[in-house]
Formats: structure tokens, C-alpha cells, sequence
């Protein structure tokens, strides 16, 4: 009956509880779109980027990723080909073999990245075909390179030109090669642009001496949701003591930690958006608490404990709570679901400056249920801690000067 | 036999500023199954006094027995779980719980006595067709009148079984009719089931009806007349 008396006892002034339940509702609507809107910006950054070359996790010999030399490439055994057997959440595997060397043609030189590539898996994750500006894409099989077009550009070089590369290659042997230029890229990063040039894997092999070897293994993952279990499978799977298996949050500090600034900020916006719920739900309990002393006075007359009123009351803030974080769950949906589905798009040189670093400027929402149970959460534990208040006034409550008010 | 006992009580309220002795010395002895009235002009102490017996308020001196039961020397949960089993109180107010229903209002303190559902669903229904509301069970109090509200609160009072009831003022809001009504309602309960009720009252209609008169003056027995 305590419960009864407490979901009865919030509808006695319906006007004050439809608003406190209406600005409740408004937090948790507010809150919860502005963090599935952000999460997802986020998760669409973060996908775009990884994407765009590192993938979610890779697979380096230990130590390569704090010293980033070719001496440090490994064997390809046909066991790490196909790591998708040990971690069967990985789409596929793309071997690389990367080092820098010098481009050169006539009397320009240039510092230029090399990346060995087996371009069919390669433009399974990263859609490096779809870079192609000019000719045509890379085969396995042939001794031809892909060129972005800054590099191009330094150098006065075009389709079906030489490019000529020195390097130093495995252990100090010296790398030297010329390759008719295939294809353009076009990144939209200026600094790729300035700087890659794509090899097939065994061409670039060749070039660095290492016959067989790759510096690293990116992994295709589909499902962000995934990369703690390929983690947790390849760390218990391969010889730690020889490789190191990293995510992206390894790979790219600054993302992460550019990641974490964002979401700093808005935690300031989410403070002050539930101090002011707090100060009103903290004035609908002040004033109830202050109407029914004489009620609360009689009812510890008759025989009611003051913790069984004090859990009514307690019970009755909770509720008007949960009442306004439902609503405002059940109105944020919708909209969530809407914009996740039709994400918003900018347009102008927002959009531009994006663009030219290769993404879309394009921001889904995150639809996924612990935004709006998280934002349900922080509801209840606020009203259950200002309703803490009616509970410490009837503790000191004398019933006889509270029937007398 | 169940006594009411107090000696010597004195309640002075703001001791530290300007005082103001509610209740200045009162020896009384109400028995089991009396009728008495607590009557005085405003500000003689009645309400005080009935406070006092009830365990809502501690005297500053003297002793408070109901039914044997020294209540200043319990603690305030004691206290207020003698309350629950052994006093009823009728409020001037009526002090409904105004989202409950009559049936429910009723049921309520043996909830809280924690009684059987289908016990206190009987003695409510028994109790509100013996003050004669049977067909306003499921009417809440905001749906009654005054002297249907006050009625309630006498079946409420009694719910419990206590030994006493405290009626502070009961009829004060109450019309000729209803006033009555309600005085015949808990003189047959007097009577038949020898429940003991002490008012405070200064409504001449209640005062005829009373068996004993306590009259206060400035917070002490003026006089103590027991009628035939």
C-alpha cells in the first residue's frame, strides 16, 4: 500500500507534477540526443579514419610500433595469413611492408613513403581503387607503382612516367628500384598526399630485400563492438613475446585523445543541464515537504514510522523521476532512430574542409540503448539523492508542532 | 483494568523565550470504558493535555500511565508502536489521507500493524457499516462530507482495537446533524464494546453527552464531575 499511497500521493497536484516531469523529460531528451549525436560523430570519425588506412587493430613484431624501422618486419607465415581462423571477427588481413625512401626523377627528389600492398584486400578495407584520379589500379603481379598525386606533383610526374626509389632495406642492404607510374591517388589529407606510394607487396619486398617479410598486419573489423575480442584472442593466441597486437586507440593517441577533450566539454553541458533539473525537482520536493508537514505530523500520530514515511516519500520523488526519464527515453527515441538513419549533413566549407581530408561530412546518431538507459541512471540516482531531503525533515519532524502549522 | 494515570504533569512550551505553562500540575485518573469530556475555555490546555496522554508530546514534569505503561520512559519508535496498538486519535481535522478511499484510509494503520489482508479488508468494511458509511467504502474523502470524513476517521480511530480514544475538538467542523450522528456512533461503541473515549471539546452537545466532565483552567483540573 506504501507504493500505492506514494503513485497516488504524485498525482494530488497533476499541474506541478506534469511540469517537473516535463523539465525532467526535456534533460533526458536533450542529453541523451546530444550524446547519441556526438558518440555517433564520433564513431563515424573514428571509423572513417581507421578505415581510411590503419584498420581497428594491427599486428606488428614487437616493439615496431615505438621504432618504426623496416629491420623490424617478420615473416608472413601462412599461420598469420589467416589470423581470420584465430579470430574469426576479422574480415580480412592486409599485409603491408612500409618504409621510407627517396623519389627521384631527373633533378627533383623527394622523401616519399613506400608501402608494399596486396591491392585486392587492400581495396577491400581501405577503398583505394576508388582514389584513382588517373589510370589505373594496381596488380598483384606486376612491377608498376601507384603514385598520390602531390608526390606527383614534386617531382613533374605523370601516367606512364618512371619513378625511381632508393631506400635503405632489410638489415642495411640497399634498395633500389624504378617503377612506371600505373595510377594516381588522391588523398584528401595533404599530408598523404605529399608523401605515398604504393607498391605490390612482393614488388616492394623485392625492393627492400625482405623477400617474404611485412612490417605490419592491419586488420579489416566491421563491428567496433569486435575489437576486444579479436584483442583478447590474438593476445592469448600468438607468441607475445614476438609480435604486439595494438587497436586503434594505440595507434591513433591524438584521436583518442582528441576523442576525450570533445566529451570533456560536453560533460560541462551536461552538468549544468542537470543542476538545473536538480534545482527543479529540489523545488517541487521543497514545496510538497513544506504542504504536507500537517499530513506527515498525523501520519506519525497514527502509528506510521517515520522510515515508512520517509520510504513513501522517498518512493514518490523516485517515481515522479522515473516517470520523467521514461518520457523523455520514449521522446528521444524517435528522433535519435531519425537521425540515425538520416544523418544530418553540412554543407558549405565546413563540409569542404572535410571532404578534403577524405571524409564525409556527415553526422549519424548513435542509436544504441545505454545512452538512454545511462541518461535513466543519472535521473535516478539524482532524484534519489535529493529526495534524501522530505527523509531528513520527517526524521526531525515533531508531530504535535506539525499539526499545530 | 486499563487506567489513564497522570501526576503532577506540567508542559511549558518556549521554556527559553517567553513561557507559557500549558499544563501546570494535572492529577487525573480516567478508567476503562468511561466517557469523559476535557472541557475549558481556549488555551486551558485540553489539547495539551490530550497530546500529552497520547505520547504525541512529553510532559516537562510529572508522570503520563496508559494502561501501565509509563510512555516518557520509551523511545520515540517505542512510543510511537504503543500508539499504533493502544490509542486511537480523532483529529478536529478529520486528517484523512486524501488519496486513499474510505476502505483504504481505514485498512491503513493495521497495515501498518502489519494484519493480514483479508483481516483488515473485514474490519474496515465492518467498521465503516457500523459507523454507518457501507455504502461510501470506495469514496475517497475530497467525495464526503465533513460529518462523513469525521466518521471515517472514528472507524479509522478504531480499526486497531485500541483501548483509548483521543478526540481532539471532533465536532468543531461539524453541523447539528451530523455532530449527532456522531455522537451516537461512538456512544453506542461506548457501550457495547466498552471502548474508552476521551475528548477534548468545548461543543455544549458533546459536553451533555459525556458521563464525566474534566473542566481545565489554566492548565490545571478546575474541576472533575461524574454524572449518573
Amino acid at each position: 500500500m506504501l507504493f500505492r499511497l506514494a503513485w497516488r500521493n504524485i498525482w494530488r497536484n497533476k499541474r506541478r507534477t506534469a511540469i517537473t516531469a516535463a523539465s525532467i523529460l526535456f534533460a533526458v531528451f536533450f542529453a541523451s540526443f546530444m550524446e547519441a549525436f556526438q558518440k555517433g560523430a564520433w564513431d563515424h570519425l573514428i571509423s572513417s579514419v581507421v578505415n581510411y588506412y590503419y584498420g581497428y587493430v594491427q599486428v606488428h613484431q614487437k616493439g615496431y610500433w615505438d621504432e618504426q624501422t623496416i629491420d623490424k618486419a617478420f615473416p608472413l607465415v601462412d599461420s598469420l595469413k589467416q589470423l581470420q581462423e584465430k579470430a574469426p571477427k576479422v574480415q580480412q588481413v592486409l599485409p603491408r611492408i612500409e618504409s621510407f625512401a627517396l623519389a627521384s626523377t631527373g633533378e627533383h627528389t623527394s622523401g616519399v613513403m613506400v608501402v608494399g600492398i596486396d591491392p585486392q584486400v587492400e581495396d577491400a578495407m581501405t577503398k583505394l581503387r576508388s582514389r584513382i584520379s588517373d589510370g589505373n589500379y594496381l596488380k598483384v603481379d606486376e612491377e608498376a607503382a601507384l603514385v598520390a598525386e602531390g608526390v606527383a606533383e614534386n617531382l613533374g610526374l605523370g601516367v606512364g612516367d618512371t619513378i625511381v626509389l632508393i631506400s635503405q632495406g632489410y638489415h642495411g642492404v640497399n634498395a633500389a628500384g624504378k617503377y612506371p607510374i600505373k595510377g594516381m591517388v588522391n588523398f584528401g589529407s595533404p599530408e598523404l598526399n605529399k608523401q605515398m606510394v604504393y607498391l605490390p607487396l612482393p614488388v616492394a619486398q623485392y625492393f627492400y630485400g625482405a623477400n617474404g617479410l611485412v612490417t605490419s598486419l592491419a586488420l579489416q573489423i566491421d563491428d567496433q563492438d569486435d575489437i576486444k575480442p579479436t584483442l583478447r584472442a590474438l593476445n592469448s593466441q600468438l607468441d607475445t613475446a614476438a609480435y604486439e597486437v595494438m587497436d586503434w586507440k594505440d595507434l591513433l593517441p591524438d584521436l583518442v585523445e582528441a576523442k576525450t577533450l570533445d566529451s570533456a566539454g560536453n560533460i560541462i553541458v551536461y552538468v549544468i543541464l542537470y543542476l538545473i533539473i536538480a534545482f527543479g525537482i529540489f523545488g517541487t520536493i521543497l514545496m510538497m515537504s513544506k504542504e504536507r508537514e500537517y499530513e506527515f505530523g498525523v501520519l506519525i500520530s497514527i502509528g506510521m514510522h517515520r522510515w515508512q514515511l520517509g520510504l513513501t516519500v522517498w518512493l514518490e520523488v523516485i517515481m515522479l523521476g522515473l516517470l520523467g526519464a521514461v518520457l523523455g527515453i520514449v521522446a528521444a527515441l524517435p528522433v535519435v532512430w531519425h537521425f540515425h538513419l538520416n544523418p544530418i549533413r553540412f554543407s558549405g566549407d565546413y563540409a569542404e574542409a572535410m571532404e578534403k581530408f577524405g571524409f564525409e561530412a556527415i553526422f549519424p546518431t548513435l542509436f544504441e540503448a545505454h545512452i538512454f538507459l545511462t541518461q535513466a541512471l543519472l535521473v535516478f540516482i539524482l532524484t534519489a539523492i535529493l529526495a534524501l531531503y522530505p527523509i531528513f525533515k520527517i526524521r526531525k519532524l515533531k508531530p504535535v508542532e506539525a499539526m499545530r502549522a | 483494568m486499563k487506567v489513564i494515570t497522570t501526576k503532577g504533569v506540567v508542559k511549558i512550551y518556549n521554556p527559553d523565550k517567553i513561557p507559557v505553562k500549558a499544563l501546570d500540575g494535572v492529577d487525573l485518573e480516567i478508567k476503562e470504558g468511561e466517557f469523559t469530556a476535557i472541557v475549558g475555555p481556549s488555551g486551558s490546555g485540553k489539547t495539551t493535555l490530550l497530546n500529552v496522554i497520547g505520547g504525541l508530546d512529553r510532559p516537562d514534569e510529572g508522570d503520563v500511565e496508559v494502561g501501565g505503561h509509563d510512555i516518557d520512559a520509551m523511545s520515540d519508535n517505542k512510543l510511537i508502536d504503543f500508539r499504533k496498538e493502544h490509542i486511537g486519535f480523532v483529529f478536529q481535522a478529520y486528517n484523512l489521507i486524501p488519496v486513499l478511499t474510505a476502505r483504504e484510509n481505514v485498512e491503513f494503520v493495521m497495515l501498518l500493524q502489519n494484519r493480514p489482508k483479508k483481516e483488515r479488508r473485514e474490519r474496515a468494511e465492518e467498521l465503516l457499516r457500523a459507523v454507518g458509511l457501507e455504502d461510501k467504502m470506495d469514496k475517497r474523502p475530497s467525495e464526503l462530507s465533513g460529518g462523513q470524513q469525521q466518521r471515517v476517521a472514528v472507524a479509522r480511530a478504531l480499526a486497531p482495537k485500541p483501548d483509548f480514544i483521543l478526540a481532539d475538538e471532533p465536532t468543531a467542523n461539524l453541523d447539528s446533524k451530523s455532530t449527532a450522528n456522531l455522537l451516537d456512533i461512538m456512544a453506542r461503541l461506548n457501550e457495547e464494546e466498552k471502548i474508552t473515549f476521551i475528548f477534548s471539546t468545548h461543543d455544549q452537545r458533546v459536553i451533555d453527552r459525556a458521563r464525566r466532565v474534566v473542566t481545565l483552567v489554566d492548565g490545571k483540573v478546575a474541576t472533575d464531575e461524574v454524572r449518573g
